[in-house]
């Protein structure tokens, strides 16, 4: 489905990520793990189009992404759940679910896609009328992820969706991920917490520095020592 | 240079209950004006100093169309609001948006050159000159108070324009992207938004609030080309303390600064109105500088 | 030791000493136009320079013509009313400037209002003194504007008039602009300098590095409305006419802020190469639009306003092509080549 080849991208004269490839087919739940400022965000944004990647190719479902405009990559069926959320914090929950169906194809199917996501997430319902940036941690994760849902996308990137929650919040945001993953969401997702992630993830690439240094199955990278020390703190 | 206030003295009672509902009336026109400028504002995050301007381009503008072309009235301001529409999109078109990066100060400057470019346009056109197009509405007495027909209209055009708007902002997907966009830009292609193409409408927006605007004025006031000198600051100050962006703060603070003139003038002159307005306005922003209805950032 | 700089300094100054002289040879016939041109861009040169005390440290204040305003009305009104001689009126009125300056910039830098919050709240106190100049129109003429009253042929010390004599005149305001520019080398060289420089960055690290950012904007504040009130009263004593458009008001700040846009806002003579280029843009438009009859007889009266046009087309053209001024822009395509 989507498909990364030899992707380089940095800021200014910065170069964050160096021949990055990588692929993720239709179905999987497939994770991104590495250490602080490996590059994971930026390669979220690269693949989202919020930031240009300087050479590689970029394909999603064979649409070239490197030449299509930031928000035209929705209408290809990626939704990106940035890092920290990034609600509109004076907007109304619905009105923020509301943008998550922007696009025209989305618009058309707002009603029906709202009772879907509100069924998931029956929490934003009793919550629609308030400001999003007024919830809780736990709440707005929700929303975040309700709001990429809204665009009824094939592949969903998550950006550290556990990232400032507590441990058991933490454990009801892997226990969502299943969810869209059972509901036949294709899901890339970067995590810190990377026992929970190769629990949820089928495949997973390591990142340093910028670069892939290892892949595999989740079960793999799991048994892998240097990840268990590194990582995972075994 | 304002015919609006007869020389009127505080001491009749009647005399400042009119002047009070005159107030009110301003206030609806001044909210209009508030309007347009915070909803540039509060998306593109520039201020329009010309903004006035665009409204004095509007006023000539149904000059025009009414005294040389000689079209009925209702067509020329549909006209006028189109083309003010369209003058607000190019001057975000071509002047606003190679400026964006560049330090606020250069943004404010840049429209400030339109300011005096647009202003002596207008004199190129039509001369100093003090034009109207000799509208009488007559007024409506009551008691002893009379309030002239092309206030209340303005008052009323006016407030339906502002419930409009927010119909528009609240119910329609690019009106709900207007209000999200100047909490997270960055983000906004994430949701399929084209940022440029929300300035643009904004911008079209804006514009056609001073159309709309420019309608309204010319029932009331002559056409000059410093007129927008009148009423620029104004708009500002009104924008400013309801809070830069504010549409609902402005939409108040445009009747507590109205009552500022509308009284102040009938007591004393129409300067110290204005002059009292300002003072006022000063002494708020000293204590609440975001505006008395912004929110502390 | 003698630097280049300094040579160049010495030459320059030499020229500006000799240039009536000068003009007299060149243009024999006209010579009071050309000196009356010199002694406008000085004059607004240091206007312009007291400004950009202010503005150089992102204090971009709109409330500078209020500050002209004060300065020259109450040297007059004083001067017309209570025949108080403007060697007291003057200073009188930089007090009141400065105490006008400080009084509106407390709160603002208590408050910590910046960028477009702070240019329009001084652009409302411009408007404020407008209209408070319009409003006293019984002594200040309302919005005709007045003059100060002759005193004996116009050519006085103790009423400080010098108008006639163009030639004294122009050393009267060549000595002004220089102490402008020696003001500007102080504050340049002082350590104020630095914590403003600090301030305009990051107010927070400033504080916390024991700056007090309110007391340093408020000393460049007093310096900047004292220098700018003292433009004004010159500009009133040479003009021998003031008006609330001409020497206060929205117009006069954005003139401001323009020229020294225009010009550059870091360099010492960034202010007057505002000066120079807005002052001559501005005449070279009027003289050569109004002058031309083929443009009068092809626009008729609409040519009256065409210099003004243009200049507010030069611009919108200069801040989105050149937006670090002129001077600025020119030195990096040379430090490019
Ligand atoms: N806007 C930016 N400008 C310049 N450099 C940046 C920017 N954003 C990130 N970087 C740099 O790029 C590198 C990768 O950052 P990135 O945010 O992708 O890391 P990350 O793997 O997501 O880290 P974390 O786990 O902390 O979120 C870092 O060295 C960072 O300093
Ligand atoms: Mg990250």
């Amino acid at each position: 489905m989507l498909d990364l080849k030899g992707v380089d991208a940095g800021y200014g004269a910065f170069q964050a990520l160096f021949g990055i490839s990588m692929r993720v087919n239709a179905g999987e739940a497939v994770a991104v793990i590495g250490a602080n400022g490996a590059g994971k965000t930026t390669l979220m944004r690269v693949i989202s189009g919020m930031l240009p990647a300087s050479s590689g190719t970029m394909t999603m479902e064979g649409s070239d992404l490197r030449t299509t405009p930031p928000h035209k990559v929705v209408e290809l069926g990626i939704a990106h759940v940035p890092e920290s959320r990034r609600l509109f914090p004076r907007l109304s929950v619905e009105d923020n679910l509301r943008l998550g169906a922007y696009i025209p194809s989305a618009r058309a199917h707002f009603a029906e896609r709202l009772d879907y996501v509100y069924g998931l997430f029956p929490r934003l319902k009793e919550r629609r009328g308030q400001f999003a940036g007024t919830m809780s941690g736990g709440e707005q994760q929700m929303c975040a992820i309700a709001r990429a849902l809204m665009s009824k996308p094939k592949l969903v990137l998550l950006d550290e969706p556990s990232m400032g929650l507590a441990p058991v919040i933490v454990q009801q945001v892997f226990d969502l991920v299943r969810r869209i993953r059972t509901e036949g969401y294709t899901v890339l997702i970067v995590e810190q917490n990377v026992s929970q992630v190769l629990k949820v993830a089928d495949r997973a690439y390591l990142l340093e520095v910028g670069r892939i240094v290892q892949s595999g199955s989740s079960a793999e990278l799991a048994a892998s020592d240097e990840i268990r020390k590194a990582y995972m703190g075994i | 240079m304002f015919g609006f206030f007869s020389s009127l003295d505080c001491s009749l009672d009647i005399f400042f209950v009119e002047a009070l509902l005159n107030g009110v009336l301003l206030a609806g026109l001044l909210a209009l004006l508030a309007l347009g400028l915070n909803l540039v504002f509060g998306v593109i995050d520039v201020v329009w100093i010309c903004y006035a301007e665009l409204v004095m381009i509007g006023m000539y503008a149904i000059f025009f169309f009414v005294q040389t072309v000689g079209l009925p009235l209702p067509l020329a301001f549909l006209l006028a609001i189109g083309l003010v529409a369209i003058a607000g999109l190019l001057l975000h078109y071509l002047v606003i948006r190679p400026v964006l990066d560049q330090p606020p100060i250069n943004q404010l400057l840049v429209t400030g050159g339109l300011l005096f470019l647009l202003q002596a346009a207008a004199t190129m056109a039509f001369g100093i000159e003090f034009r109207n197009l000799g509208l009488r509405l007559g007024s409506m007495n009551i008691g002893d108070m009379s309030f002239s027909w092309s206030r209340i209209i303005t008052f009323a055009v006016a407030i339906a324009a502002v419930v409009a708007l927010w119909q528009f902002l609240t119910r329609t997907y690019i009106g709900t992207a207007i209000r999200a966009i100047s909490q997270d830009r960055q983000i906004m292609p994430l949701m399929g938004v084209d940022q440029k193409k929300v300035y643009l409408a904004t911008s079209a927006i804006g514009g056609g609030l001073a159309g709309l605007a420019a309608c309204l004025m010319v029932l009331q006031y002559d056409i000059y080309p410093q007129i927008g000198l009148q009423f620029g600051p104004l708009t500002f100050m009104i924008c400013v303390l309801g809070g830069l962006g504010n549409m609902v703060g402005g939409f108040v603070a445009a009747f507590i600064i109205a009552q500022f003139i509308t009284i102040g003038g009938s007591c004393v002159a129409t300067e110290w109105g204005y002059a009292v307005a300002f003072l006022f306005f000063m002494l708020v922003i000293f204590v609440r500088p975001q505006g008395l209805f912004g929110a502390k950032s | 030791m003698i630097t280049q700089k300094h040579i160049a300094w010495a030459v320059g100054l030499t020229a500006l000493l000799l240039l009536p002289l000068l003009i007299r040879l060149m243009f024999p016939d006209t010579d009071r136009y050309y000196l009356h041109l010199v002694i406008q861009i000085l004059i607004w040169a240091f206007i312009y320079t007291g400004w950009s005390m202010m503005g150089r440290f992102g204090l971009t204040s709109l409330g500078h013509g209020a500050f002209t305003g004060i300065g020259a009305y109450v040297t007059v009104l004083l001067w017309n009313f209570a025949g108080i001689t403007p060697w007291i009126g003057i200073p009188v009125a930089m007090l009141v400037a400065t105490l006008a300056g400080l009084l509106v910039g407390y709160p603002c830098f208590r408050m910590r209002i910046t960028g477009h919050y702070f240019a329009l709240l001084t652009l409302a106190f411009t408007e404020f003194v407008r209209l408070c100049i319009i409003g006293l129109r019984d002594w200040t003429g309302g919005s005709l504007g007045t003059q100060p009253t002759r005193y004996g042929d116009g050519l006085s010390f103790y009423a400080v008039q010098f108008e006639p004599n163009r030639v004294l005149a122009y050393y009267i305001v060549l000595a002004v602009w220089l102490i402008g520019l020696m003001i500007w080398v102080k504050v340049d060289r002082s350590m104020d300098r630095y914590a403003l420089d600090a301030a305009s960055q990051d107010e927070d690290a400033a504080a916390s590095v024991g700056i007090n950012v309110t007391r340093e904007k408020l000393k460049i504040t007093a310096v900047s409305s004292a220098m700018c009130a003292f433009g004004g009263a010159i500009y009133g004593q040479y003009q021998m006419y003031i008006g609330p458009e001409t020497i206060a008001g929205l117009g006069v700040s954005l003139n401001i802020v323009f020229a020294v846009i225009a010009g550059g806002i870091w360099s010492l003579m960034g202010p007057t190469f505002g000066a120079v280029f807005t002052q001559v843009l501005a005449e070279g438009l009027r003289v050569g639009l109004r002058g031309s009859e083929t443009l009068s007889k092809l626009l008729g009266q609409s040519a009256l306003a065409l210099d003004t046009f243009i200049y507010g087309l030069l611009l919108v053209l200069f801040i989105i092509y050149m937006p670090k001024g002129v001077i600025g822009t020119l030195a990096e395509r040379f430090r490019q080549k």
